[in-house]
């Protein structure tokens, strides 16, 4: 469902994003994995639309993304990094507001952010403006907006990110069980979440992909491994490890 | 425009309106805007003292001075804020096209505009107490005033496009106004012309034809001709194409 190709992105003289390949079908959770900086954000940006690529393609529902953006855009939903939101809104007009640039109107519109707001245990915070609210909550309405229209593709940029224990669950296993009919990206630091939510992961670094497979598969990369937290330090170019050396 | 991108520019538009009313913007700038027209009028033209019910020169001529301030603070917010609180990438990741949340923005701190000088009318009660004016000026003068705050806005929108601070866009903002309300003026034509060096003057006369006020001017006089609306929508419009241009600089 999600077909991206040679995608390359220079930013001035700096390439963020090297030829990277990959694809996702329906019912696979890919685990996007990499170092700060190793063009995991770009690289989403790109596959969503907001930025335009320098070279390569991205292929959603057999749609091509830089010919017809607006159709593509319709197959998807999309948390960018940080959960922006609008902050003189409440939390039911903005996703009201999301509904309606979703085509939602009326009854269906209504619906949909009951489903939503249920779905994301945002029910007692709906008529609270979003500027009051904790960073969880904030991050549950982003997150709420990008399934509104029930997507067949979900790209989620560290959806898990400033949660507590609990809502990391909880995310982490709504991811899964929506993982059945849809296919989602989400990128993240957590490595055990890879193992616990993602059917597939690729380690990414410095804008090339260093590794695709299985969480299992990925283990084996490097023999004597335990963990893919041992693999992930192993097979990424740490400039964290330097200075922890140091 | 299909029903669907009537839709979204529409969507667009009723969220950015309420925005205005959600912050005290609104009725900062409203208030503000009152006083300003009426203060002008009443005290620095004395419209009381004068024998004189056209509105032109005693009240209409002040209107282009105060959109170069007021216009900026109202557009400031339309792009600055997507920036800033990265809401942009949300719009632009939306199945809704740039020029639909361009043209909703847009139209939507256009409203507040209308709703402003539609305020301004028990100035027409006044002199239509008065005395007895020319309607024909009257409508003429206020499709003016409108059509050079719409200008105002849109250079603001096209400068919100590329900046996320809205204090930054607001100070260039004014300053693009300030140059469209001085261009041509005569005595700063003279002054130009007398500092640059042999050879230049051509140049400014040739800028100096590019007057707003002429334009504006000629429309509050009542002398309602197409070339002057043209005039005006034509710097709109580039202004408007220019915002899609800094939106896309930054996506790119």
């Amino acid at each position: 469902m999600i077909q991206v190709k040679n995608l390359i992105k220079v930013f001035g003289t700096k390439v963020a994003v090297d030829d990277v390949s990959f694809s996702v079908e329906k019912g696979e959770v890919l685990g996007f994995l990499g170092p700060n900086g190793a063009g995991k954000s770009t690289t989403m940006r790109m596959v969503t639309g907001y930025f335009r690529p320098t070279s390569g393609s991205v292929n959603l529902c057999g749609i091509d993304m830089l010919e017809e953006p607006e159709l593509a855009k319709q197959r998807l939903g999309y948390l960018p990094e940080n959960a922006p939101l609008y902050s003189d809104m409440t939390v039911a007009s903005f996703l009201g507001f999301c509904a309606e640039l979703r085509g939602m109107h009326g009854a269906a519109r209504t619906r949909a952010i009951d489903r939503v707001l249920d779905l994301c245990f945002l029910d007692s915070v709906r008529n609270q403006s979003v500027d009051t609210l904790s960073k969880g909550y904030r991050h549950r309405t982003c997150f709420a907006q990008s399934i509104i229209h029930d997507p067949d593709v979900l790209i989620l940029d560290e959806p898990t990110d400033g949660l507590d224990p609990n809502q990391k669950h909880e995310v982490r296993s709504m991811i899964k069980r929506m993982g059945k009919d849809k296919a989602i990206i989400f990128s993240t630091h957590i490595l055990e979440e890879v193992e616990a939510a993602c059917s597939r992961a690729i380690i990414i670094d410095r804008g090339k992909v260093v590794a695709d497979g299985t969480p299992e598969s990925l283990k084996k990369l490097v023999p004597g491994a335990n963990s893919l937290d041992e693999v992930f330090r192993i097979i990424t170019n740490p400039d964290t490890a330097v200075k922890k050396a140091a | 425009m299909s029903n669907r991108a009537i839709q979204n520019t529409l969507a667009v538009f009723k969220r950015e309106f309420l925005a205005y009313f959600n912050s005290p913007v609104f009725y900062v700038i409203v208030v503000i805007f009152l006083l300003a027209t009426n203060g002008f009028t009443f005290f620095f033209s004395r419209l009381l003292d004068s024998d004189d019910v056209s509105l032109a020169t005693r009240f209409f001529v002040w209107h282009p001075w105060i959109y170069t301030v007021l216009a900026p603070a109202v557009g400031m917010r339309l792009w600055s804020e997507e920036h800033r609180l990265g809401t942009i990438e949300l719009l632009m990741t939306m199945p809704v096209s740039p020029w639909q949340a361009i043209l909703g923005k847009f139209f939507a701190a256009a409203v507040i505009w209308l709703i402003a000088l539609a305020l301004t009318f028990p100035i027409v009660g006044t002199v239509a107490y008065l005395g007895d004016p020319d309607s024909g000026p009257i409508i003429s003068g206020y499709v003016a005033s409108y059509l050079y705050a719409m200008t105002c806005l849109a250079v603001t929108s096209a400068i919100s496009a590329f900046t996320r601070s809205q204090v930054v866009c607001f100070i260039i903002s004014v300053a693009f106004c300030l140059v469209i309300a001085l261009i041509g003026d005569p005595g700063l034509t003279q002054t130009v012309v007398n500092a640059v060096p042999n050879g230049m003057e051509s140049v400014v006369q040739f800028i100096s034809y590019f007057s707003f006020m002429d334009h504006f001017f000629e429309m509050t006089k009542g002398i309602f001709v197409l070339r002057d609306v043209l005039y005006f929508v034509s710097v709109i419009v580039v202004a408007l194409l220019v915002t899609d241009l800094g939106l896309r600089s930054k996506r790119a």
